[in-house]
């Protein structure tokens, strides 16, 4: 096996998880803390890669675009959970998959209106588009300082969550709401800007990944369903869970491209493996959550105290 | 659904030979009878857009109305159905590009494969509840879609165009779009029957008695699971039906017919006419169709009003449009 090769997907890998990581860490607050399945979550992934695009593309500055798309879908956020989501947390599991499925067409709609169809492409600065040599291995830099941001963003969460007078307050929330509520915690609060930084950290993946994948309709539609692979592998609610979950499914997933074709290729005829390795590849991580389901009905590190 | 609809409620009464005979079966078999009569008034008025139409709400109600035994009945939010309408177009297609027409053979491999596709997925999605069944089903759906893109043999991503449709012979030959209208009817009358049925039978009631409280389903000595597996297969099967006839239809297969929107579309149709109602579905699904060509001929943009009609029907419907005419009926 190609020693820099395999570095570099074991990188994309770790990339593409941390990535996933931000999108599921607010999916899977909303969904502990309020119950709600917000199939729309990728909408702000779409936002943040949408915004900071068109930031980028004006101005020239990846920072600026960082700067303006992320609170751009914070006030999105809060103000949708304000005007919709609130509405439905009493609701059933039913409604909340109907509701946030038409918000996911009207948000697709939109970003046809408003962008048109063909996507939009994402300029990095020159220094970021540069090599990292570290030893016989090369790799990219822009996907070394997604994984830097990344990782900063996961450890700044984590801290607030563990250490801070509202991290308290949000586990307080998750674990039991109506308990929370009684002993004086405004929870309504904690739903509101739980929510709102949720759809900030997905939009900051979002223009994370524009300059890789650019930004294109329809874009957060597939990765929140892999958001949702991950909260139920990792537990739902649980932010520990999300985050070996989201770097699981992501090295699982680039890998399995990677690899496992060639790997079929060897242990069965070629013509089949041929067409079964990209498809089975594809699946792989679906039937890793079905494993874990089978296994750990309620994910692998469900948060402890849930009623 | 937290109320429990009055159509949910009628069979907690003693189960008698007649207790399926409800205004609700009533609506359903006039609505049958409204899509038999439409055919030939159209074809004498020389229209050729709405048989199409009603051929394909009819379709979709069949779909519909196999979700409605999971959702309506068991209170099973699968979000992976369409993988089952999948499965029956692709028992078409694949067969017809592999050079087999035999329309039997195709119905015999779409119910085939969705039964053991129900029953492999429904043993490990049906130990799993609430949110974690609503992922699961869909990410059975999902593999079985990436499978699909995946096998570049049969089209991958761009799908597979049909030549020709099914071959029957003779008097029920499909080619003759009247003949494949009426089979559609058929087969929908069938499945709103069977549908009528289950909800009064006592194999139905268990199936709502463990929806609204599992325990004690358990402790009257009856194994849910069991019941909930082969209403999962009866509607697995049932969706491949649909899915059998949609390719038919539209001589085409795309990967598409089982993409997690076209789930969402089901349940959305299951919920806007009326869940637990066997009229509800028939209903939902042509008001689907008919709200997509309208909104699709104003705007390009139709899904945006589309995604608002979701949102409203999930804030204020509740029970669904047949749900709220019966509740008024019951008074």
């Amino acid at each position: 096996m190609d020693a820099a090769l395999f570095a570099n997907q074991l990188l994309n890998g770790v990339q593409f998880g941390l990535i996933l990581f931000l999108i599921t860490a607010g999916l899977s607050l909303t969904f502990g803390i309020m119950d709600f399945i917000n199939l729309a979550h990728g909408a702000f992934y779409a936002v943040g890669a949408y915004i900071g695009a068109t930031v980028a593309l004006r101005t020239g500055s990846f920072f600026l675009a960082i700067l303006v798309a992320v609170p751009a879908a914070l006030v999105i956020g809060v103000l949708l959970e304000a005007l919709v989501i609130r509405r439905l947390y009493r609701r059933d599991h039913l409604d909340h998959v109907l509701a946030t499925f038409g918000l996911i067409l009207c948000a697709d709609a939109a970003t046809r209106y408003f962008f048109g169809t063909d996507g939009l492409t994402v300029p990095l600065p020159h220094w970021l588009e540069q090599q990292i040599r570290l030893g016989s291995v090369t790799l990219p830099s822009y996907r070394a300082l997604v994984v830097v941001g990344a990782l900063l963003v996961a450890a700044g969460l984590w801290l607030v969550i563990t250490r801070t007078r509202a991290g308290i307050l949000v586990r307080a929330a998750a674990s039991n709401e109506p308990m929370a509520r009684s002993l004086g915690v405004e929870t309504r609060l904690v739903f509101s800007a739980v929510f709102g930084i949720g759809a900030a950290l997905a939009a900051f993946a979002g223009i994370l990944v524009a300059p890789i994948t650019g930004a294109s309709a329809g874009m957060g539609d597939q990765i929140v369903i892999l958001g949702f692979v991950v909260i139920i592998i990792g537990g739902i609610g649980s932010i520990r869970g999300a985050f070996i979950g989201a770097l699981g499914v992501g090295l699982i997933d680039t890998l399995g491209r990677a690899y496992l074709p060639n790997l079929l290729n060897q242990v069965l005829p070629s013509a089949f493996a041929s067409a079964a390795g990209p498809a089975i590849a594809s699946i792989l991580i679906y039937l890793t959550m079905t494993i874990v389901l089978l296994v750990r009905p309620a994910g692998l590190f469900p948060p402890s105290m849930r009623s | 659904m937290s109320h429990l609809s009055p159509a949910a409620e009628t069979p907690a009464l003693p189960v008698s030979s007649r207790a399926w005979l409800t205004p609700d079966a009533v609506i359903a078999t006039l609505l049958l009878i409204a899509a038999a009569l439409s055919l030939p008034v159209l074809n004498a008025a020389g229209d050729h857009f709405w048989p199409d139409i009603i051929n394909r709400a009819m379709v979709l109600a069949i779909a519909a109305t196999s979700l409605n035994i999971l959702v309506g009945l068991g209170g099973l939010i699968s979000f992976g159905h369409a993988a089952f309408l999948g499965i029956g177009a692709y028992a078409v297609g694949i067969a017809a590009a592999d050079g087999i027409d035999n329309g039997f053979i195709h119905l015999a491999l779409a119910i085939g494969v969705s039964a053991l596709f129900a029953l492999l997925t429904g043993l490990v999605a049906l130990r799993t509840r609430g949110a974690h069944f609503i992922m699961i089903t869909m990410a059975f759906a999902q593999m079985i879609y990436f499978v699909m893109v995946g096998l570049k043999d049969y089209g991958g991503d761009d799908g597979l165009t049909l030549d020709d449709r099914s071959v029957f012979p003779a008097p029920f030959d499909i080619e003759n779009s009247t003949t494949l209208f009426y089979l559609t009817l058929f087969l929908l009358a069938l499945s709103v029957l069977l549908f009528l049925r289950l909800r009064a039978s006592r194999f139905g009631l268990i199936l709502m008695a463990a929806k609204g409280n599992e325990r004690r389903v358990r402790s009257a000595g009856f194994d849910p699971f069991r019941y909930r597996l082969v209403a999962y297969i009866l509607a697995g099967v049932l969706c491949s039906l649909a899915g059998f006839l949609n390719a038919n239809l539209t001589n085409f297969v795309t990967p598409n017919i089982m993409s997690w929107s076209q789930s969402g579309d089901l349940l959305f149709m299951v919920i806007l006419g009326g869940t637990a109602t066997a009229s509800g579905p028939l209903i939902g699904a042509m008001l689907f169709l008919l709200i997509q060509e309208l909104l699709g001929s104003i705007t390009v943009y139709w899904t945006f009003f589309f995604g608002l009609c979701l949102l409203a029907v999930a804030l204020f419907g509740t029970g669904g449009l047949m749900g709220a005419v019966l509740r008024r009926r019951a008074g």
